[in-house]
C-alpha cells in the first residue's frame, strides 16, 4: 500500500504528515527536533534505505545533520558535529540549506549545501563529510555577497545521466556548474539580470533563489531569480526570460512536475520591498509549456487578504499520477493539491513558519533498514 | 589541579547524561580555552556545541567561571584556578522569529 509522507521543516522543528495515496486526509506527527530551525529535509530511498535527513540548527548549539530511519520515532544525532569547515578556512557553519542524496549508482554519496556558501560531500553514506574544495577555493568567492538569508548555497541539481555534472546556486553568487565531479566550477549566469548591480548582466553575483530540472531532460533548467524567471535549454550556458503573464517575477519557490517535462510551478511575491502575496491573493502559477505562458491556480486558495509568502524550498511535488503539489507558508499554513495544482485544500494550519516541504511516496510493506544508532534520541 | 564543568540539560545527551564533568588538568595554570579543549577530550559533543569549528564560543552560549561570564574576563584566555566550576548555559536570545 502506498503512503504519501510530507516532510515539513519549520523554524521550530520538523513535522511529518501522512496520507494514503488518495491524499484525502492528512495525519500530523511532530514536532520532531523541537525548537530547532529545519531549513533542509531530504528522503534517501536508495536501495533498501528509508532515511530522512534533516539539517537542524539550534540558535544556541549550532547546526548538524541528523537522520531518522523510522519516520521520526528515533533520531540519530552525531556526538561530534558532522559538517565542519576546515580550521584553515576561517569559516564556521551557520546553517544547512540543502541536502541532496546522490544518484542510484552512487548509493553512499550525499551532498549538502550550507551557509556560508559551500558544498559538502559524503561518499560513505553520511558517516564523514568533506568540503568540496573546487568550489570553496573558487576565485569568485571573495566577491559573493550575502542576501537576507545569509550567504548560502541553497540549491543542488544533479544530472541523473552524468554523475560528474552538477549545478549549484548561491545567494548571491549565481549558478555554477561542474562537469568534472566538483573539481572545477564555472559561473553559468549569462542572461540572468542582477537588478541590484550597476552592471545588470555580470558573469556572477546574481541572486538566484531556486533552480529546478526535470530528471528526464537534465540539460534544461528553470530558475526563479530574486527578480526574474528564466529557462536554459543548454545546461545553463544561456538563460531566457520567461516571465510573461505572472503578477510579479520576484519569488523564492519553484518546483518541477514529476512527469511532465514542460510543467513548472512558482509562487510569485510582491517585490523584494513588500514581500507579501501580490494583491493579497495567494496564487500558484503553473506553466505547461516550459514558460511560454503561465496560468494562475487559485481554486481553494484564499483570494482576499492573503498576505503570505512561500520560501524557496517550501514548494514541492510528489511522484503520483495525478501529481500532488504542496506548499507551506511563512504563516504556518500547509496547502495540498492532488490534481497537479488545479485545486487546493488547506491540509494543516497553525504550524510554525514553514521553511521547507518535501513529499515522499513509499510502499509501507517494504522492510525498514535501521541504522546502527550512534545516539538514538527519542522525541 | 581539578576543575568542573556544569552541563546544561540540552547538552547532557552528549555527556553520557551527566550534569557535571570533573577534570584533572595536567598543568597549571590553564586558560578557559585549555579547559574546553580538555572537555573536548572526554565529551567532544559538548565541545562542538559550545565552540564553533574555529574554536570560538558560539554567539548564543554563555560560559561562566564561578558566577562571572567569561565575556567580561578575557574570553577563552580567562585564567582558570584550582577548583573552578565552569558553567555552560544557553544565552538569552531570540526575538526575530519568536
Amino acid at each position: 500500500m502506498k503512503t504519501v509522507r510530507l516532510l515539513v521543516g519549520t523554524v521550530k522543528g520538523a513535522f511529518f504528515l501522512r496520507a494514503t495515496a488518495s491524499r484525502s486526509a492528512w495525519k500530523l506527527e511532530g514536532p520532531h527536533l523541537p525548537g530547532r530551525a529545519i531549513y533542509s529535509l531530504a528522503h534517501d530511498g536508495r536501495g533498501e534505505r528509508r532515511r530522512v535527513w534533516a539539517g537542524a540548527a539550534s540558535m544556541h548549539w549550532g547546526a548538524v545533520l541528523v537522520t531518522t530511519d523510522d519516520w521520526g520515532r528515533t533520531w540519530d544525532e552525531p556526538q561530534e558535529a558532522n559538517v565542519k569547515f576546515p580550521v584553515e578556512t576561517g569559516l564556521a557553519l551557520k546553517q544547512i540549506w540543502q541536502i541532496a542524496p546522490g544518484l542510484e549508482e552512487e548509493p553512499d554519496t550525499i551532498h549538502c549545501g550550507v551557509e556560508p556558501a559551500a558544498l559538502f560531500r559524503s561518499t560513505n553514506g553520511g558517516k564523514t563529510w568533506e568540503v568540496v574544495r573546487g568550489l570553496l577555493d573558487h576565485p569568485h568567492r571573495e566577491r559573493w555577497t550575502p542576501g537576507g538569508g545569509g550567504l548560502c548555497l541553497h540549491t543542488i541539481v544533479r544530472d541523473p545521466a552524468n554523475a560528474d555534472r552538477m549545478w549549484i546556486a548561491i545567494s548571491s553568487g549565481g549558478v555554477y556548474r561542474t562537469t568534472d565531479g566538483g573539481r572545477t566550477w564555472i559561473a553559468r549566469n549569462a542572461g540572468i539580470r542582477a537588478e541590484f548591480m550597476p552592471d545588470k548582466y555580470p558573469e556572477f553575483g546574481q541572486c538566484v533563489h531556486k533552480v529546478v530540472q526535470h530528471p528526464s531532460r537534465p540539460g534544461r533548467l528553470f530558475a526563479q531569480n530574486h527578480w526574474g524567471l528564466y529557462r536554459s535549454d543548454d545546461a545553463g550556458d544561456s538563460w531566457q526570460d520567461i516571465a510573461r503573464g505572472v503578477p510579479s517575477d520576484f519569488g523564492f519557490a519553484m518546483a518541477s512536475h514529476p512527469h511532465e517535462t514542460d510543467t513548472v510551478y512558482i509562487i510569485p511575491i510582491d517585490s523584494d520591498q513588500v514581500r507579501i502575496s501580490p494583491e493579497g491573493k495567494l496564487r500558484v502559477y503553473r506553466t505547461r509549456n516550459a514558460g511560454r505562458s503561465w496560468e494562475a491556480l487559485t481554486r481553494g486558495l484564499p483570494q482576499r487578504h492573503a498576505y503570505d509568502i512561500v520560501l524557496r524550498d517550501a514548494l514541492t511535488t510528489d511522484s503520483l499520477d495525478p501529481a500532488g503539489v504542496y506548499f507551506g507558508t511563512r504563516n504556518g499554513k500547509l496547502y495540498a493539491s492532488k490534481d497537479g495544482g488545479s485545486s487546493w485544500r488547506l491540509a494543516m494550519d497553525g504550524l510554525p513558519s514553514i521553511t521547507c516541504v518535501r513529499a515522499v511516496v513509499v510502499d509501507d510493506r517494504r522492510p525498514v533498514r535501521r541504522a546502527k544508532a550512534r545516539q538514538a534520541t527519542r522525541r | 589541579m581539578r576543575i568542573a564543568f556544569l552541563i546544561p540539560t540540552p547538552l547532557r545527551p552528549f555527556a553520557d547524561g551527566r550534569s557535571r564533568i570533573d577534570l584533572e588538568m595536567a598543568r597549571h595554570p590553564v586558560s578557559l580555552g585549555d579547559a574546553l579543549e580538555a572537555l573536548g577530550g572526554v565529551a567532544p559533543g559538548v565541545r562542538d556545541r559550545v565552540l564553533t569549528e574555529q574554536g570560538e564560543i558560539r554567539q548564543h552560549v554563555n560560559v561562566f567561571i564561578g558566577t562571572e561570564s567569561c565575556r567580561w574576563t578575557g574570553g577563552l584566555a580567562t585564567p582558570i584556578g584550582d577548583g573552578a566550576e565552569i558553567t555552560i548555559l544557553p544565552a538569552i536570545s531570540g526575538g526575530l522569529q519568536c
